[in-house]
């Protein structure tokens, strides 16, 4: 082979030793040479070799390869496709549609999806969430992806390769392009199958050229934004995406996952903080207390920097739902009840009426002949928001904030209450709504900044949410500190909340230990600080390891039994005081190695 | 390339004799749920996973595991039990699972929805009446079945005594069962086998043994790898035909897989006959295709070898060859419900039991009535193959006790009309069983009641037909022997087989491929009616469509895939 090169930058006798170099090379060691050379290039410009390697994955092209199956055929054809793919040297990813996370989508370029259609239709059980995803509010534009979706199905059913028809014209809405037409295969796929493979193969190595223009504009952040701040004063109508009960059937708890959008916003948090939320009353609750005062809905009160109807001054502007000592007495010196007065002299007196009480209680129990709807409104506090801490990392979830919200419901005194917030965002809150929203941060309540630290999380009930926003930004940042959470609840069955992901961080070893307790599921109660005391050994040795622990959720039980159990582990393993002991967790709380979020 | 063992097959290998990780998964407490692997070795151990599916989708956004419980399948040889057992499986119902019992098509019952953390607790119970779960799944020799015949009360004993013994001799020996199960201590030494007939990778597929006494068929026996044929000479049974190679299970769309009856080999004396039965299993033990599970059931091996190649083999491995087979009939599969007296003057009373469902309704208290009954009733209890309930060995003296219970609770012993629902079996299916594509145990009453008005308005409200349904092709409730059978394709679609005989011994074949309700009672309706009118006497549904030429007698493989109509 003789070198004919014009115009290259070469002596005659560089030439002549480069033929003499190439003339009896194997392809592979001209392969090698090249890689070698972009080396050598790299290094006289004083680049690590190392940093060279981006340079090289850039001109190649990434193919993520995603299959929904249900009987192994479909990840067959998928794993077909990704040696295809890969001898032509494309960078491919191939992944169980299950395994993908959704918000991924955004960032690839190209996308192969294979998948079978299951009875009357219905996609398979592991393409369920990215099928349900692409359909829903949160699905992202997809303008710059292009794609093609291959499907398997059967043709003496109705349904026809369904599945691959939905994901092709959901791809096609969210504005993707198809790189070669969608092709649906019958029960003999082979064929079609194969030139499906092949095509895709050939169009995409051939496009190699038309997609290597540079990053489209869509990456770049919108900062239009930043020059509004949102916080406790001015809060942010966050929309919400979703709203999903996790409380299985048979459940005597109502606990909701709330997923809430803050794109646009500027907010950002931290694993550990919380979220302030905005509720409104509940409008039924309202009208009776309006009735029960004879006031007319429509009219118009002032407020701080405007009027407002009654209506919405009680729905929006005033709590309702619960009675302050101030409140009462204000009510009792204008009602001038002796009844009243008499309560208020005792303290505990007072606060066993008002438990369970509520503002309507007060105006039923107690009428006040001349008050006015203004007069009223003067009377009541603020309705104040209601803190929630989060359950998710941005590192993971972007512009979004997931909250874990138990609905608070009881009976008293002969009727049904609920808790402002939680039976707002259970009951009453429209699929489109908003929300207002600010964020609140917790210093006191922080992952170590050692990503080699281990953690011991605890955090039975609602008290898990900060846990999962751990775990997200521990997977996210690569963080090698063993992660140990214990949960509990009432039942394994119905109230283990957010099980497939904490099985799944178990799975892929991010969550080292995963203990449980659910107390109503034998005769004798077992609660998160049983199980403490069963692994105190380990316990003690994860502490000498440097572990962090966290408590979250009820403070009044939990909390107190939890430290205690903690205390016998440090003194029996430690073998200290009972002061000594207590003066440990209080060295570990200063060093913030003990650290609650407790309420 | 090597070859390697197929999955299935290095699963078995390695499990250190069906042990896996099982007790290591059933102490895990964060899920319901064991491993894939442990999975696949629980079947030997008579349970594996399901997951309640109404519920799969809601749980998943839920983001709770699905709701996994464990089927639990008891053996049971020839299906009989004391009434003392009775009481103790009927409490394990409500201290494990679901509150009701199942009787199977393989003469057992089956227990639903049982939780893992109460799976070691319901073995200790079953343990605890004297019975066992060992291979009621799995690739070995399940529960052997046999005919129920009350008539005949000497030679049934005999015959359930013969049950009883190839299925002991036949189980499997592992010591994994007391270790995981009953707190057992570990007698697993590496290189000492556990296994003397089976070896360390049992038989590539599950294995069926069933006992007819003719002219009763109730069992199916030819839908059994090993089908024995009671032989009786002046009132003696003598031994048995020995007919190889059936087996129900398909795969759609793999013409490769069909469903198949056992074909006639010749015959053995009793006492030769547990040996006999080691033989042909081990046969297949050691011929089966171990390459391809989806071709490893015994019926494909006489398939692919012929019976003179089996004859041959059984000679080597039994030392003596089979003799001539006996002249014998078979009339009916089905079961013969109300009273009826014994030869030796004792009585039995055969009850009818929807889909072999024993569960308290508001309708109708059938667990508490048996639950009474075995209160005060001292023979014994014999499931049928069909599901349905025998009492059996009431004395005269008792009888009325008896009758008066049946009466209080107003239990169907099959008088009732129209008849249809008489010979109508369905599987589990949905919500529990994993492999259903639609419903049927939950569907049948529905289809019954539709079937039977046709049937009234035809003017044959009396007359019984074999209808089965499976909400797959696999074949639990035998639906190739129905003359009418419907099994799952889709929700609310299924296939329509058609042309069964009467007992047992003629496959249907492939009519209708995935359709509705309303296109089956449309192809039903007329030939029903036609039936009415032109039927000869006694002819059943089944070979009155041969007759008239709706389809033909001839069966071949390809028939069970390729539909006679299109619609």
């Amino acid at each position: 082979m003789n070198i004919r090169l014009p115009n290259a930058p070469l002596t005659d006798e560089q030439l002549q030793q480069l033929q003499t170099l190439l003339q009896g090379m194997q392809g592979w060691q001209v392969d090698w040479l090249s890689g070698y050379l972009s080396g050598y290039r790299a290094a006289q410009n004083g680049e690590a070799t190392a940093e060279t390697a981006p340079a090289v994955s850039e001109q190649t092209i990434k193919l993520t390869i995603l299959y929904g199956s249900q009987t192994g055929n479909t990840e067959a054809v998928a794993g077909q496709l990704a040696d295809k793919a890969k001898a032509s040297g494309v960078d491919v990813q191939l992944l169980d549609m299950a395994a993908y996370k959704p918000r991924e989508l955004k960032n690839e370029q190209f996308l192969a999806v294979l998948t079978s259609t299951h009875g009357e239709g219905e996609p398979p059980d592991n393409a369920m969430d990215l099928y349900e995803f692409l359909d829903s509010r949160k699905a992202p534009g997809l303008k710059g992806l292009q794609y093609s979706v291959l499907s398997l199905g059967d043709s003496s059913y109705e349904y026809f390769c369904q599945t691959g028809k939905d994901f092709d014209a959901r791809l096609q809405k969210l504005g993707a392009t198809a790189l070669i037409p969608r092709v649906d295969c019958d029960v003999d796929y082979d064929d079609l199958a194969d030139k499906w493979i092949t095509d895709f193969v050939e169009t995409l190595t051939s496009s190699m050229q038309a997609s290597m223009a540079p990053p489209s504009a869509s990456a770049t952040m919108s900062q239009s934004s930043s020059e509004v701040k949102y916080d406790r004063k001015h809060p942010f109508s966050a929309p919400l995406l979703e709203n999903q009960l996790l409380s299985g059937r048979g459940s005597s708890k109502q606990v909701r996952h709330i997923e809430i959008s803050l794109e646009g916003s500027g907010l950002h948090y931290q694993p550990g903080d919380a979220i302030g939320i905005y509720p409104q009353n509940d409008a039924v609750l309202v009208k009776m207390l309006i009735d029960a005062l004879s006031f007319e809905a429509e009219t118009m009160v002032e407020m701080d920097e405007q009027s407002e109807t009654l209506t919405n001054a009680l729905m929006h502007h005033r709590e309702i739902t619960v009675l302050t000592r101030p409140l009462v007495e204000k009510w009792a010196e204008l009602a001038q009840t002796d009844e009243l007065s008499k309560l208020l002299e005792s303290k505990t007196a007072m606060t066993e009426w008002i438990r369970g009480r509520d503002v309507l209680d007060l105006v039923e129990s107690y009428p006040l002949p001349d008050i006015d709807a203004n007069g009223f409104i003067k009377l009541l506090r603020k309705l104040p928001p209601r803190l929630y801490s989060i359950a998710s990392s941005q590192a993971a979830v972007d512009e979004e904030v997931h909250i874990t919200v138990a609905t608070v419901r009881y009976n008293a005194h002969n009727r049904e209450r609920a808790g402002v917030a939680s039976s707002w965002l259970a009951d009453r809150l429209a699929e489109d709504a908003t929300i207002p929203v600010y964020i609140d941060t917790n210093k006191n309540f922080k992952l170590p900044a050692d990503d080699d630290t281990p953690i011991i999380m605890i955090g039975p009930g609602t008290g898990v949410a900060p846990f999962r926003s751990f775990m997200q930004e521990r997977e996210e940042r690569g963080a090698r500190g063993p992660n140990w959470l214990f949960f509990g609840d009432q039942h394994f069955l119905t109230d283990f909340l957010y099980q497939t992901e904490w099985l799944s961080w178990r799975k892929s070893g991010l969550l080292t230990h995963l203990d449980v307790a659910f107390s109503r599921d034998q005769t004798e109660k077992i609660y998160v600080q049983h199980r403490i005391r069963e692994k105190s050994i380990e316990i003690w040795n994860w502490l000498q390891d440097g572990a962090t622990i966290y408590v979250c959720g009820d403070a009044d039980n939990m909390a107190p039994d939890v430290n205690e159990a903690l205390l016998d582990i440090i003194s029996e393993h430690g073998q200290k005081s009972r002061d000594d002991a207590t003066e440990y967790l209080r060295q570990l709380t200063r060093d913030k190695r003990y650290q609650r979020d407790v309420y | 390339m090597t070859s390697k063992l197929p999955e299935a097959e290095q699963l078995k290998l390695d499990s250190r004799y069906l042990r896996g990780t099982i007790a290591e998964g059933l102490d895990d407490a964060v899920t319901g749920a064991i491993s894939e692997d442990d999975n696949k070795l629980t079947k030997f151990h008579g349970s594996y996973m399901q997951d309640h599916r109404d519920l799969r989708d809601e749980r998943r956004r839920q983001k709770l595991e699905p709701l996994y419980s464990f089927m639990v399948r008891l053996r049971i040889p020839g299906g009989v039990v004391t009434p003392k057992q009775w009481l103790g499986l009927d409490a394990i119902a409500d201290d494990c699972a679901n509150n009701t019992l199942r009787i199977t098509t393989r003469q057992t019952f089956q227990y639903h929805e049982v939780l893992k953390k109460d799976l070691r607790t319901l073995m200790q119970q079953v343990n605890a009446v004297a019975l066992d779960t060992k291979g009621a799944c799995g690739d070995v020799n399940r529960n052997v079945v046999t005919n129920v015949n009350p008539h005949q009360s000497s030679v049934h004993a005999e015959v359930h005594q013969i049950s009883k013994a190839i299925s002991d001799h036949l189980c499997w020996q592992s010591g994994a069962y007391a270790e995981i199960w009953l707190g057992g201590q570990s007698v697993y030494q590496p290189g000492k086998s556990e296994e003397p007939f089976y070896g360390e990778r049992y038989l590539p597929r599950k294995f069926k043994i069933a006992i007819a006494i003719p002219p009763e068929n109730d069992c199916d026996v030819l839908a059994n790898d090993i089908a024995l044929i009671a032989i009786i000479e002046n009132d003696e049974l003598t031994g048995f035909n020995v007919a190889v190679g059936g087996g129900m299970g398909m795969a759609y769309g793999e013409t490769a897989t069909f469903p198949r009856l056992a074909t006639m080999a010749g015959f053995v004396p009793k006492t030769k006959i547990v040996e006999a039965c080691e033989a042909i299993a081990a046969i297949q033990r050691d011929f089966g295709d171990r390459s391809n599970r989806a071709h490893a059931r015994f019926k494909y091996t006489i398939d692919d070898h012929g019976i003179d190649w089996f004859n041959e083999k059984f000679a080597e491995y039994h030392g003596a060859a089979m003799a001539a087979a006996k002249p014998f009939e078979l009339i009916r599969n089905g079961d013969r419900f109300g009273w009826i007296q014994g030869e030796d003057g004792q009585w039995h009373l055969t009850l009818y039991i929807y889909s072999g469902r024993i569960v308290d309704s508001d309708s109708l208290q059938l667990r508490t009535a048996l639950r009474e009954i075995a209160k005060v009733h001292s023979g014994e209890f014999r499931m049928t193959c069909n599901q349905n309930l025998i009492i059996a060995n009431i004395s005269p003296k008792q009888k009325p006790v008896i009758e008066k219970l049946v009466k209080h609770y107003q239990l169907d012993i099959g008088e009732r009309r129209p008849a249809l629902r008489l010979n109508a079996m369905a599987c589990v299916a949905l919500p529990t069983c994993g492999l259903a594509m639609a419903e049927s145990e939950r569907y049948l009453p529905a289809f019954l009641a539709k079937l039977e008005q046709i049937m009234s308005d035809a003017g044959l409200p009396e007359e019984l037909i074999n209808i089965r349904m499976t909400g797959c092709p696999n074949g639990c409730a035998r639906p190739y022997l129905g003359e009418i059978a419907l099994t799952g394709k889709a929700i609310g679609r299924y296939n329509l087989n058609l042309g069964a005989d009467f007992s047992g011994q003629r496959l249907n074949r492939l009519y209708l491929e995935n359709v509705d309700e309303t296109t089956i009672f449309n192809t039903l309706e007329p030939m029903i009616k036609q039936f009415a009118a032109e039927r000869q006497e006694n002819e059943h549904f089944g070979d009155f469509l041969i007759r008239v030429g709706i389809l033909g007698a001839e069966r071949t493989p390809e028939m069970m895939h390729e539909p006679l109509m299109q619609h």
